[in-house]
C-alpha cells in the first residue's frame, strides 16, 4: 500500500521569511485555538478578545497599564535570555525578582531618611546583588557538578516567595497597616519617578538601556561571542580555551541581577512598599517572551509590550466573569505554536509516500 | 510522646503525601527512559487534578474521575510528544510551555469548581488482615485504593523494565534509539506511547490531590509537586524502587512540617512550607555531586531522534 507520511527535510539555511512570519502566525493560531476553546466553554471569543484588546491598548489608561506590566517583563526576559544564550535554563526569574524586591526594600525600611541620591542607587545595587546571588546559588552546583539548574532555579522560586511572605506577614509588617501583609510605605526618596502623571515609571529606561547594552555586547564584544559559542557547543568552547565554569557563574549572576532589578523597579516604581504577591508570574512569562523574541534583546522590548497587553487583557475579562487564567493559557498556546513553527524555519515539510522511501533505502 | 502517637501517623502521612509525587515521578521515569524529558509534569498534574475533579463532581464517581484525569494527562502529553518527537522541538522549552499552558487551562476550567465539595472522594479502605499487622499495617495498609494501586504499579514497572523484552527495548530507546531503529523497532511510535503513558500517570498524580489527598479544587493546587517529581527521577537514578523511597521521603518532609505546626512548635509556617523545596535542591545537589558527573541518565535523554542523522 502506498501510505503517505510527512517528512522533514532540512533547509541548508534557515528561511529568513519564516523567522519573522512564524511568531506572527503562532500568535494568531494560538488566538484561534483559544477562540475555539472559548466557544466550547460557552463564551463569545469576539467579545472576550475585543475586551482584552480595548482594555489593554484602546485607551490612554490601558496603554499605560500595559507599559506598567511590560517593564518587569522586559527586565526579566532580558535576564533569562542572557542565561538561555548559554543554554543555561534559568527559570528562576520569578524568585530572583522577589529577592531583588526584598533586598531593595530593606534600605528604605532601615534608613528611611537617606537622601535620594544615596537611596535609589543603593536600592538598585542591593536589588541586583540579591537577585544575582539567588541565581548564583544554583549556578555553583551547576558549574561544579552539572546539577540540573532547571529544577534548582524553579524550586528556589517557591522559597523566595515564601521568604518574602514570611517578612511581610512577620518582622517587616507595617504596624500601622491594619494587619495587611504589607511593609510601611517607602519615603518619597525611595520611589522611582513616574513619567508625567502616569504609573509608567523610569524603570522603563533601565530596560531600554539594558537591551541596548546587551544587543551591543552580543554583537560586538568578545565576551558576547564566547557566550554564544559556549551555548552552541560546549566542546568547541573548551577547545578554544574558554572558561566555561567561570562563565556559568558570571552569566547566571548577571541574569539573576537583571531580574532582581525588575523586582526593585516594581516595589520602587509601582507599589511603593513590599507586599505579598508582587508578581503575577512575570518570571514565567519572561521565558515565553525570551523564546518568542529569539533571545534578541531589542525584540524582547516589543514582545514584552504585547505580553503586557495580554496580562492587562486577562484582568479585563475577569470583570466579565471569564477567568484571568485565559491569558496564561494563551501564553502557553503561543509558545506551543512558536515551537512547532520553528521547525518550518529549519526544515521543509514534505509529503512523501512510505513506499517511495522504502525503495530509496 | 510515644512511637504510636507520633512516628506511626507521621510515616502513614508520608505515604499519603508521597503518593501523588510517586505517580508523577513514575510517569516521568518511563518518559525519560524512552529518551524524552517532559518538564510539563506540573501542568499535566494540574490538568489531571482539575479534569478528574470535574468528572467526579459531575458523575459522582471518583473512578470515572480517575479515568478522566488519565485521558486528559495523556492528551496533553501528546502535544509534547508531537512537538518533540515529530517536530523535534526543544524538549526543555516544550515542557515549560506545557506547564504554563496546563496552569492556565486548569485555572480556566476549574474556576467554576472552586469551593465545591466532591461527594465521593477516594476513601480509606483498610486492606484486610494486612492492615492489622502492627506498625506496618497502619503505615502502609490503611489508605485509599490509589495508594495500593501505586504499590502494584511500582512492581509492574520495575518488572516490566528489567525483566521483559519490551522493557529492555524501553531502556534501549533512551540509550541508543538508532540501534533500536536498526533492529526494526519504530522509535517514533514507541516514544509516543511512553510519553503519553507518562502523561496519564502524571494525570493520576494530579487526581490523587483533588480526589483523595485534599478532595477539592484549588488553582495551582499541585504547588510544585510536579517539579519535585522531575527532581525525584534524577534522585531515583531512573529506578522505580528508588522513586518509591524518594517519594515517601519527600512526602515525609511535607507531612513533618504540617505536624510540627499542629504540635505547636514555634516555627513560622512559611519556613515549614519551604522545607520540601529546599530539601529537593539539597538532595539533588547531594545525589548528583556524589555521582561526580557519572550520572546514569539514559544516554540519549533530551536529544531528538533524526533518522537521517544517524
Amino acid at each position: 500500500m502506498n501510505r503517505l507520511t510527512f517528512k522533514l527535510e532540512k533547509r541548508l539555511t534557515p528561511s529568513p521569511v519564516m523567522v519573522f512570519i512564524i511568531p506572527l502566525i503562532s500568535v494568531l493560531l494560538a488566538l484561534l485555538l483559544g477562540g475555539i476553546f472559548l466557544v466550547l466553554t460557552g463564551e463569545n471569543p469576539l467579545t472576550v478578545y475585543s475586551l482584552m484588546l480595548v482594555d489593554s491598548l484602546g485607551s490612554k489608561y490601558g496603554l499605560t497599564e500595559t507599559m506598567v506590566k511590560a517593564i518587569p517583563l522586559m527586565l526579566t526576559s532580558l535576564g533569562v535570555s542572557l542565561a538561555f544564550k548559554m543554554k543555561l535554563w534559568n527559570i528562576g526569574a520569578e524568585g530572583q525578582l522577589y529577592m531583588g524586591a526584598m533586598a531593595a526594600t530593606w534600605l528604605p525600611l532601615t534608613f528611611p531618611t537617606l537622601p535620594v541620591y544615596l537611596m535609589l542607587p543603593g536600592m538598585i545595587i542591593l536589588g541586583m546583588i540579591a537577585g544575582g546571588l539567588w541565581a548564583l546559588l544554583t549556578a555553583i552546583p551547576r558549574a561544579i557538578w552539572k546539577v540540573n539548574e532547571i529544577i534548582t532555579t524553579l524550586m528556589l522560586n517557591y522559597v523566595a516567595i515564601l521568604w518574602v511572605d514570611f517578612l511581610v506577614y512577620g518582622p517587616w509588617r507595617d504596624p500601622e497597616g491594619s494587619n495587611f501583609p504589607i511593609t510601611a510605605s517607602f519615603a518619597e526618596a525611595a520611589r522611582l519617578p513616574g513619567l508625567g502623571d502616569s504609573r509608567v515609571h523610569t524603570g522603563l529606561f533601565f530596560a531600554l538601556a539594558l537591551a541596548v547594552i546587551l544587543a551591543i555586547v552580543f554583537k560586538y564584544s568578545r565576551w558576547g561571542y564566547s557566550i554564544n559559542v559556549i551555548g552552541s557547543s560546549e566542546r568547541a568552547a573548551r577547545y578554544a580555551g574558554m572558561n566555561i565554569k567561570r562563565n556559568i557563574l558570571l552569566v547566571m549572576f548577571l541574569s539573576g541581577a537583571i531580574s532582581g532589578l525588575a523586582g526593585m523597579a516594581e516595589v520602587s516604581g509601582i507599589i511603593g512598599k513590599l507586599q505579598h504577591g508582587i508578581s503575577p508570574g512575570y518570571g514565567y512569562t519572561a521565558i515565553i517572551v525570551a523564546w518568542l523574541s529569539k533571545l534578541n534583546p531589542l525584540a524582547i522590548l516589543i514582545v514584552s509590550v504585547l505580553f503586557g497587553a495580554l496580562q492587562v487583557g486577562g484582568y479585563a475579562v475577569q470583570v466579565e466573569g471569564v477567568p484571568a487564567a485565559v491569558a496564561t493559557m494563551l501564553q502557553g498556546a503561543i509558545l506551543f505554536f512558536v515551537l512547532g513553527g520553528e521547525v518550518l524555519t529549519n526544515y521543509r515539510l514534505k509529503l512523501v509516500s512510505q513506499k517511495g522511501e522504502e525503495l530509496s533505502k | 510522646m510515644s512511637i504510636q502517637e507520633f512516628l506511626i501517623p507521621l510515616l502513614a502521612a508520608s505515604v499519603i503525601a508521597g503518593t501523588p509525587i510517586l505517580y508523577a515521578a513514575l510517569g516521568e521515569l518511563i518518559t525519560e527512559r524512552a529518551g524524552i524529558i517532559n518538564l510539563g509534569v506540573e501542568g499535566i498534574m494540574l490538568i489531571g487534578a482539575v479534569s478528574g475533579f470535574m468528572m467526579a463532581v459531575t458523575t459522582g464517581s471518583p473512578w470515572l474521575g480517575l479515568l478522566a484525569s488519565m485521558l486528559a494527562g495523556g492528551a496533553v502529553a501528546l502535544i509534547h510528544a508531537f512537538l518533540t518527537i515529530t517536530l523535534r522541538a526543544n524538549q526543555v522549552v516544550s515542557g515549560l510551555a506545557l506547564t504554563i499552558f496546563g496552569t492556565g487551562l486548569s485555572g480556566y476550567l476549574g474556576k467554576a469548581y472552586i469551593g465545591i465539595p466532591v461527594e465521593k472522594p477516594f476513601g480509606v479502605i483498610p486492606l484486610g488482615p494486612l492492615a492489622d499487622i502492627p506498625y506496618i499495617g497502619p503505615i502502609f495498609f490503611q489508605h485509599d485504593a490509589l495508594v495500593y494501586i501505586s504499590y502494584v504499579l511500582v512492581v509492574i514497572i520495575w518488572y516490566f523494565m528489567f525483566h521483559t523484552r519490551p522493557g529492555l527495548n524501553l531502556r534501549a530507546l533512551g540509550e541508543n534509539p538508532a540501534a533500536m531503529d536498526a533492529l526494526g523497532l519504530n522509535v517514533f511510535y514507541l516514544r509516543y506511547i511512553y510519553v503519553m503513558a507518562g502523561g496519564a500517570l502524571g494525570g493520576i498524580g494530579g487526581a490523587y490531590l483533588s480526589l483523595a489527598y485534599a478532595p477539592s479544587w484549588l488553582e495551582n493546587m499541585t504547588a510544585g509537586r510536579g517539579w519535585i517529581a522531575v527532581a525525584l527521577v534524577i534522585f531515583a537514578l531512573w529506578n522505580p524502587w528508588r522513586a518509591l523511597m524518594g517519594a515517601y521521603l519527600f512526602g515525609g518532609i511535607d507531612a513533618l512540617g504540617f505536624r510540627l505546626q499542629v504540635l505547636g512548635y514555634q516555627i513560622s509556617p512559611f519556613f515549614l512550607q519551604m522545607l520540601p523545596y529546599l530539601f529537593t535542591v539539597i538532595i539533588l545537589v547531594f545525589v548528583v555531586a556524589r555521582q561526580k558527573g557519572r550520572l546514569t541518565a539514559p544516554g540519549a535523554l533530551g536529544l531528538s531522534y533524526d533518522r537521517e542523522e544517524r
